[in-house]
């Protein structure tokens, strides 16, 4: 009996021979069971995300098997530390070089909201430049809490719709960013 | 051209007279490239593989811990500290309290200066582990790595144990500690004396005697004792050049004069010897640990914080069910005991050096004025100046073997 | 060697300096004294050079402000003897309209980024300084933080109403 456990399949028909379900479900499977992340750490949460990439916690279970330090090649990006208002250029940049589908989750506090520093130089939360799909809380999150936020994030994936890059809403969201699309 | 050979060295690579170096590149490294382990940026100006200059930018977390430090009450500052080096958050938050505490003059009891002795010289492992695991990654072995990163897993349980968190544990209180170790902190501790050394044996011998290992770091980045000292460096790198300065031992705190442990010194001052250094130190923070569990052993059960009611926040149910306790609650959060008008400066042997922390204090609520001496700020600023004239992968590895923390760099 | 003790080191100070240093105390152990401007260097490098005293490790420098007193800045140096352990703290008080003093990284190489901070925090000019830049704060920032006149949270936030916070 082999170990590995198959990514459980879509709602469909089945019959012999032959399963039925619709395209976006299935590409939907593929792209949540193999988002690479680019780890964007700056402090802390940084260091906990190496433990969970590490052989405790292992991130890789979940897909996630290659950190991709090229934002061209990754698709989710993981925002971990606290974000000061001289790196949101930067981290702007790094957004907009990634290619679509592109997801970002927000780890700890600080990158959430700014966390405990309230303070002249900190960006207080990464929304205020780039739009986040998932916030993990924590000021750092365990190990587990960030796993689950990749889990949260696995399941949005799941349900979005091929076409939703291409909608007028999610162009209007970029551009209340001021994020050119480039896609239309 | 003379007709002697010359010999090739990691710091004297092949280098062709005809190689028409009026033609520079500029590389800008960071502020979030992989292979910085933190956002630091340098915009070199390369010759093919040789760094001609480099110029350092820092900032790109700075938080203004000392603005924020003028503002909070002394026992909220020490969620502050953790952030400082993150990787040794409870030496942070130690040396903080003992700061605090000799400004307000309390006597700490004999305990609890072991239990901090103990809960330091983990975090002191723990940090040496990040820093040795990731210049092993850096010259190209994962695995060794993989093998301690487990080890430091076991550090944070403990960790847990003891205070609840794992990585800012904000753990202990001016005075003491919040609660007492329980049986099971106790016991893993012991486990970790034991379950150490074999894996740290196995770590040295993956590396220690590696060629390969042994080719990219003898020789790279090497800096004499007068170097480091004009520097002002301080910790495992200044210690690696061969300068015996370390504060446990020249300035004791926290009763480390009490404790049998030597300061392991370099000959080189390079990168080999820097983790040499790192690894001996491992050892040492063992043995003083078993040393402390003996002392604990002989002391009065019990004891967690100096008996201070008016520094020392009293314990949550009593302040909901006991008269007394509520009155010193209040008033220790609203300042209102007499704190003596005082500056102070004390330092700690930090995982990456000396950490000091001088605190001008005015009778006032919060601090007048609190400015830390970070290790990583101070050790970082020679980096620019010696990558000159070296190959860039070498000062990729000579980073790494600074640890920088960048939490603790730009504050 | 005889042992160095804070009477010996001030001794030896006056010796050299006289009425050009003044004691200001040694809270806890701590030998505190000030100088002006104008020696400080000379100060600092007698520490650093004499046979006796051999202060040749800067710890670190920093500044801080009274805006009340009539010279506002104190920049505040700690040197230490690694060979005795032996401390000395010494501060200089100066303007408030145009703060300068003369720049130590003659005598350290190391004071390079702890001025550079001090700058930055505190818009002190150090003279003669090699690379005089900010460091931690962007360089667009047009005010000195560390200052206390200015506050701590970012005064452009319109996201936190202060009728929330009670204020």
């Amino acid at each position: 009996m082999s170990k590995v456990t198959l990514a459980e399949a879509p709602p469909g028909v089945e019959g012999a021979g032959f399963f039925a379900t619709s395209l976006d479900k299935v590409i939907g499977l593929a792209r949540a069971n193999s988002l690479w992340p680019l780890p964007f750490a700056t402090s802390c949460c940084g260091i906990e995300f190496m433990a969970t990439m590490g052989s405790t916690y292992d991130l890789a279970r979940f897909g996630a098997e290659r950190p991709s330090f090229s934002p061209r090649q990754a698709d989710m990006l993981l925002v971990m530390g606290t974000i000061a208002k001289k790196m949101a250029p930067v981290l702007k940049q790094v957004y907009i070089q990634m290619a679509e589908p592109r997801w970002v989750i927000a780890v700890g506090a600080c990158a959430s909201s700014g966390g405990i520093f309230d303070t002249y130089s900190v960006l207080q939360g990464i929304d205020e430049i780039i739009p986040v799909d998932v916030y993990v809380p924590g000021c750092p999150p365990r190990p587990e809490a960030i796993l689950d936020g990749v889990l949260k994030l696995q399941e949005i994936v799941k349900s979005e719709s091929l076409n939703r890059r291409n909608t007028p809403e999610y162009k209007a969201l970029l551009e209340k960013y001021g994020i050119q699309t480039d896609n239309g | 051209m003379s007709n002697s050979i010359t010999k090739i060295t990691p710091n004297n690579p092949v280098f062709f007279d005809n190689d028409p170096q009026e033609e520079l590149t500029t590389l800008n490294i960071g502020p979030t490239h992989p292979a910085t382990h933190g956002v630091f940026q340098n915009v070199c100006q390369m010759d093919g593989e040789r760094i001609v200059s480099a110029v350092s930018t820092i900032g790109y977390i700075h938080r203004a811990f000392e603005k924020i430090a003028e503002h909070r009450p002394f026992y909220q500052i020490t969620p502050l500290t953790d952030r400082l080096n993150y990787c040794s958050s409870p030496i942070n938050n130690m040396g903080y309290h003992m700061t605090v505490e000799k400004l307000l003059n309390i006597e700490i009891p004999k305990r609890v200066q072991y239990m901090r002795v103990i809960v330091m010289e983990l975090a002191r492992i723990a940090d040496h582990i990040i820093c040795n695991g990731i210049l092993g990654v850096d010259t190209g072995a994962f695995s060794g790595f993989l093998y301690v990163m487990q080890e430091r897993e076991f550090i944070y349980e403990i960790f847990e144990e003891i205070c609840g968190a794992r990585l800012t544990t904000n753990i202990g209180r001016i005075g003491g500690f919040e609660r007492d170790f329980n049986d099971v902190a106790f016991r893993k501790i012991r486990e970790f004396l034991d379950r150490y050394p074999p894996v740290l044996r196995e770590f040295e011998e993956l590396f220690v005697r590696n060629r390969i290992f042994i080719e990219r770091t003898a020789g790279v980045a090497a800096v004499t004792p007068e170097q480091a000292l004009s520097y002002s460096w301080s910790g495992p790198i200044l210690r690696a050049t061969g300068v015996d300065y370390d504060v446990r031992a020249v300035a004791p705190y926290c009763s480390y004069e009490e404790f049998d442990f030597e300061v392991p010194v370099g000959t080189n001052g390079d990168v080999y010897d820097r983790f040499m250094v790192r690894n001996a130190e491992m050892w040492q923070s063992m043995h003083i640990i078993e040393q402390a569990l003996e002392k604990i052993a002989k002391e009065p059960a019990g004891i967690f914080h100096a008996d201070v009611p008016e520094f020392y926040l009293p314990p949550k149910e009593q302040v909901y069910n006991n008269m007394e306790a509520l009155i010193y609650h209040f008033k220790i959060v609203m300042g209102e005991w007499e704190t003596p008008i005082s500056e102070v400066y004390h330092a700690v042997e930090g995982a990456n050096g000396e950490l000091g922390f001088y605190l001008i204090h005015d009778g006032g609520r919060t601090p007048y004025r609190l400015h830390f001496r970070r290790p990583s700020f101070v050790n970082y600023q020679m980096f620019a100046p010696m990558s000159s004239g070296m190959l860039l992968s070498d000062a990729i590895i000579n980073m790494s073997s600074l640890n920088v923390i960048a939490g603790e760099l730009d504050a | 060697m005889d042992k160095l003790d804070n009477q010996g080191i001030w001794r030896s100070l006056q010796e050299q300096f006289a009425e050009r240093i003044g004691l200001v105390g040694e809270p806890h152990g701590l030998l505190t004294i000030t100088t002006t401007k104008e020696h400080i260097i000379a100060l600092l490098s007698f520490l650093k050079n004499d046979e006796r005293l051999r202060f040749t490790y800067l710890t670190d420098i920093t500044a801080v402000h009274y805006p009340r007193q009539e010279k506002p800045f104190a920049v505040v140096y700690h040197v230490h003897n690694l060979f005795q352990n032996v401390r000395v703290r010494i501060k200089v008080f100066i303007d408030g309209d145009q703060p300068t003093i003369p720049t130590a990284t003659s005598v350290w190489e190391g004071a390079n980024w702890m001025e550079r901070e001090t700058y930055d925090f505190f818009g002190i000019v150090f003279e003669g300084h090699p690379d005089l830049r900010r460091i931690l704060n962007m360089d667009e920032l047009d005010v000195f933080p560390m200052r206390r006149e200015y506050p701590l949270e970012d005064p452009n936030r319109v996201d936190k109403k202060d009728f929330y916070f009670g204020r």
